[in-house]
């Protein structure tokens, strides 16, 4: 599935990287500790994290995931979202938990 | 190690710059992406990079990495100019780290870097002088 249409179906608000909509969501990592993500995460996962700093963008372009969910209600700073418009790196907020996040997304069919 | 080098590039990584960490990595990537090399290769290369970096950003004082593809093997490294490594084997256990609680919040500090580089490594070596600075070296083989 690509991001735009998981956007619609999940119900999240995009903050950054419309450019990278087309991007397909293969599977999901959750992680907080950005050395496991760099390790863990694969290519096309859609990554949940509580993390909003401007080093996510770097971490997802590096491992290539699809887009980024900040969840908990937690607000992606500015930088952030400038660095992510620039790689092209989609990312959402959702006070939805990783759980019910996950929850959404095996909805989907995204697993 | 062949003579011929196919491409070679120098980084200057600050301390604490936070905003601009993962630059040089990002780079690295787009090049050996550029140069064709395989995506496995390119996704180790990438881990390598990003820890060398993020570590010269919250661990020392400063530092450059280097980044030199030949032929048969991509070579990334760096060198700072302190503090240096009390005790080496402790720093490369997995889940060690004396990062403090400003890159801790920032999901930094899992102890899980030299770990990581060493794993992704064909060839990984580590030399550092307490007081001094540290060098690393890691090499990725092609084909
Ligand atoms: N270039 C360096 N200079 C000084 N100390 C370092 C350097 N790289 C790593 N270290 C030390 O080794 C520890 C483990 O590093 P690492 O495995 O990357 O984990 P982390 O960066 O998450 O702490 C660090 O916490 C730090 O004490
Ligand atoms: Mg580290």
């Amino acid at each position: 599935m690509k991001v735009s249409e998981m956007l619609v179906r999940a119900e999240l608000k995009q903050v950054a990287g419309e450019s990278g909509n087309g991007n397909e969501i293969q599977g999901v990592y959750i992680g907080d500790l950005l050395s496991l993500v760099m390790s863990r995460a694969l290519e096309g996962n859609l990554w949940i994290t509580i993390q909003a700093h401007e080093n996510i963008v770097a971490v997802a372009s590096l491992v290539d995931v699809s887009a980024i969910v900040v969840a908990e209600g937690i607000h992606v700073e500015v930088d952030t979202i400038a660095k992510a418009n620039e790689l092209d790196i989609p990312i959402f907020e959702s006070k939805a938990s990783a759980f019910e996040l996950s929850k959404t997304m095996i909805e989907l069919g995204i697993q | 190690m062949t003579e011929e080098i196919v491409a070679s590039f120098d980084y200057q990584i600050e301390k604490d710059d936070f905003k601009i960490a993962g630059s040089a990595s990002s780079h690295i990537k787009k090049i050996l992406k550029q140069l064709g090399l395989p995506n496995p290769l390119v996704r180790r290369a990438s881990i390598i990079a990003y820890e060398l970096e993020i570590n010269l950003v919250i661990h020392t004082v400063g530092g450059a990495m280097h980044l030199e593809v030949h032929p048969n093997c991509v070579v990334i490294s760096t060198e700072d100019m302190g503090p240096g490594i009390e005790d080496v084997d402790q720093a490369m256990t997995e889940g060690y780290s004396t990062a403090n609680d400003t890159a801790r919040e920032m999901g930094f500090g899992a102890g899980m870097g030299l770990p990581n580089i060493r794993r992704c490594s064909d060839e990984f070596s580590i030399r550092s002088t307490f007081g001094t600075g540290t060098w690393i070296r890691s090499e990725i083989h092609v084909g």
